[in-house]
């Protein structure tokens, strides 16, 4: 006899099964939003189109251009720096593709174009209790108001375009159970990291995870939405995190989200989802936010990483050796006394306005230290409407930081965006890979406000003296 | 429409490095295609080139003939990171039609999956037999879902069985679930799904 007390995660699967699954075949899975990219979604598009098929549901698949775009404005002419005529035939692709298939699209003339993961939410497409899928694996995100989100490849791309459907396997569940506050100065990303940290890079492989306790209740919605982005960098394919007032309060008003009378019915469904009280989990770990410092990575996984001065570990693979010789670090040693060359601000992870706004207040009557590079890139129209409102853009450009046009940038560094060979990048991006932000660029992932006191020193900073200072100002 | 598998004997290949993810097996500059076709030549790419472009002798993809070693071995946690397809299709462009680890990320196990090529995890001892065999010659039976050696014991294995079922009989999943539309249209009706015009 299954417990009837139901993890929230339960619950939003049982809702969307339509039909259950069996030892031969999977459950089918239906989506409530299907979110499009310019670089996943060609090929799936061309899939169903050979089966002369149209999108089932264009009504409840958005799309945006994000990745390839650059972060330049246009010339005198109108045209777009893009890296490649492919890049460029890229995005013309998917304007095509949308206006074939009736979907809506947030192309270069919207004021709703961002990053994916940062635009659904502003829109409020993304709402508790949904399945949200895209062609991402920081899809993740979205778990942040208790929807079931996560990334999916091509081939499912065009399984959801012509169904709205997905094969699934039901996941496993672990409950990330976070205590403690974080202590001033300490962000969501430095939480992430000591979770990834603590989990293990492939330590969630399996599971869809719940982030619960004091910790995380005490997060604002986009510091749940930073916790969340990060959940792929622990191998698990979803994270999610209880709907409450935080998230009702976020909501409203929003363009997608449901007016007067029918916003209060909703919201009180939306709360409903939360996990019953004593419901089981697979598995489940304890975490205590109060001890967690800024952290950075010293190597080339997310979780390799350390509190911003401790001493890199010694290390103890073959892994770790190659991983510390890529990285030009020594075992013993801290990371903080490597000139650094790049910082980037921006990515699902943390190019919302309050990322942006805590860069600021280290930047703000600061200069960053002569010949380091800073790109900050908002993650959407609507944060950069919102930062050059409040002169965030001025804080950065008199700080000597460049100030570019939203998209995924030198995050994934496919649009022209890119660090050069053996340059070492402060970024405040989700991965720290080989290559990622460019070939044979070497990265090491941290907060907003440590990769701004890190342009100002220099070298990799712990951006407490910073924000203490500024706040005496 | 991946073709069908149902055994394969070759030659393995082996990258023993732990977490080789996504970005590694297909750089993201190489993503801005719009088909799923000729990724091969740039599998692995900033392992396999050097500076200037040339191939790296001694690199293990570089240094044998695909068209006999078709089962990449490789170290704990492959092809974590992002969901980009494109790494499946590079592995298969190149020659792949197997990957053989004690774990595999689960993005890119359901995506090789729908594209012919099988991901197979495997216990920690047949792991390090086969790192240390470079070159080894390996069946993989699908019927049986059994790994058989010429010197080694058989080693069962546990493939997902729908994705099974359509890799041996050449099922289209796609199709499949294009059947399943009446199920899919009770379901948008009983929980008032229908499109709003």
């Amino acid at each position: 006899m299954p417990s009837p007390k139901r993890t929230m995660f339960d619950k939003v699967w049982q809702a969307h099964v339509v039909s259950p699954e069996t030892a031969e075949t999977p459950a089918i899975l239906y989506v409530d939003l299907h979110l499009v990219h310019e670089v996943t979604s060609p090929q799936a598009f061309s899939e169903i189109e050979a089966r002369g098929i149209k999108a089932r549901r264009p009504d409840r698949t958005f799309a945006t251009l994000d990745h390839s775009t650059p972060t330049l404005p246009p010339d005198a002419q109108g045209r777009r720096p893009y890296v490649t005529h492919d890049a460029e035939e890229q995005v013309a692709t998917l304007v095509r593709n949308c206006a074939a298939h009736g979907i809506t699209l947030a192309g270069w003339d919207s004021a709703d174009r961002g990053i994916v993961h940062v635009m659904a939410p502003e829109l409020g497409l993304t709402q508790p209790g949904s399945v949200v899928v895209c062609g991402d694996s920081h899809t993740a995100t979205h778990g942040a108001f208790g929807a079931l989100a996560f990334g999916i490849g091509t081939s499912e791309v065009a399984h959801v375009l012509a169904t709205q459907c997905l094969l699934q396997r039901k996941p496993k569940t672990l409950l990330v159970e976070i205590g403690g506050r974080l202590s001033a100065g300490v962000s969501a990303k430095d939480l992430a990291l000591a979770m990834i940290a603590a989990l293990g890079f492939g330590g969630g492989a399996g599971f869809v995870i719940e982030y619960a306790g004091e910790a995380v209740r005490a997060l604002d919605m986009e510091s749940r939405m930073t916790l969340c982005n990060m959940t792929i960098e622990a191998g698990a394919r979803a994270g999610m995190i209880a709907p409450d007032e935080k998230t009702i309060e976020y909501l409203r008003g929003r363009r997608h989200i449901p007016r007067s009378d029918a916003f209060d019915k909703s919201a009180e469904a939306w709360l409903a989802f939360a996990s019953d009280p004593g419901a089981p989990y697979d598995s489940e770990i304890r975490l205590d936010a109060s001890g967690v410092a800024p952290m950075a990575t010293w190597g080339t996984t997310p979780d390799a990483s350390a509190p911003i001065g401790a001493l890199i570990p010694a290390p103890q693979s073959d892994s770790d050796h190659k991983a510390l010789a890529y990285m030009g670090f020594a075992g013993g040693a801290a990371t903080t006394g490597h000139p650094i060359d790049i910082v980037f601000i921006g990515s699902c992870t943390n190019g919302r306005i309050s990322d942006l706004r805590a860069a600021a207040s280290v930047l703000r009557g600061r200069r960053v230290k002569a010949g380091i590079r800073v790109l900050v890139a908002p993650g959407s129209e609507a944060v950069r409407r919102e930062a050059e409102a409040e002169g965030l853009d001025r804080i950065f450009t008199d700080a000597g930081a460049e100030w570019r046009l939203p998209g995924c940038s030198m995050c994934i560094a496919m649009n022209g965006d890119f660090a050069p060979p053996g340059s070492l990048t402060v970024s405040t991006s989700n991965r720290n890979f080989e290559g990622r932000q460019g070939k044979g660029a070497r990265t090491i992932l941290a907060s907003p406000a440590t990769a701004a006191a890190s342009a100002v020193a220099g070298v990799l900073s712990d951006p407490r003296p910073f924000l203490a200072e500024a706040a005496h100002a | 429409m991946p073709d069908p598998f149902r055994a394969l004997t070759s030659r393995t290949m082996v990258l023993p490095q732990a977490s080789i993810d996504t970005d590694q097996i297909i750089p993201a500059r190489f993503l801005t295609t719009t088909s799923r076709k000729g990724l091969g030549k740039h599998a692995f790419q900033d392992w396999r080139y050097d500076a200037t472009g040339a191939p790296i002798a001694e690199f293990a993809l570089n240094a044998v003939d695909p068209a006999d070693h078709r089962i990449l071995v490789a170290g704990e946690n492959f092809a974590c990171g992002s969901s980009r397809e494109h790494a499946p299709w590079a592995l298969l462009d190149y020659g792949f039609r197997a990957i053989i680890s004690t774990s595999i990320a689960d993005i890119f196990t359901s995506n090789a999956l729908k594209n012919g090529l099988l991901p197979i995890e495997v216990d920690a001892a047949t792991h390090a037999a086969l790192l240390e065999r470079p070159g080894y010659e390996v069946t993989i039976d699908l019927e049986q879902c059994e790994l058989r050696f010429a010197n080694l014991a058989p080693v069962a294995f546990r493939v997902e069985a729908f994705a099974r079922h359509c890799l041996l009989e050449g099922v289209d999943p796609l199709g499949w679930l294009l059947e399943q539309t009446p199920a899919i249209l009770a379901h948008e009706t009983a929980h008032h799904l229908e499109r709003t015009p």
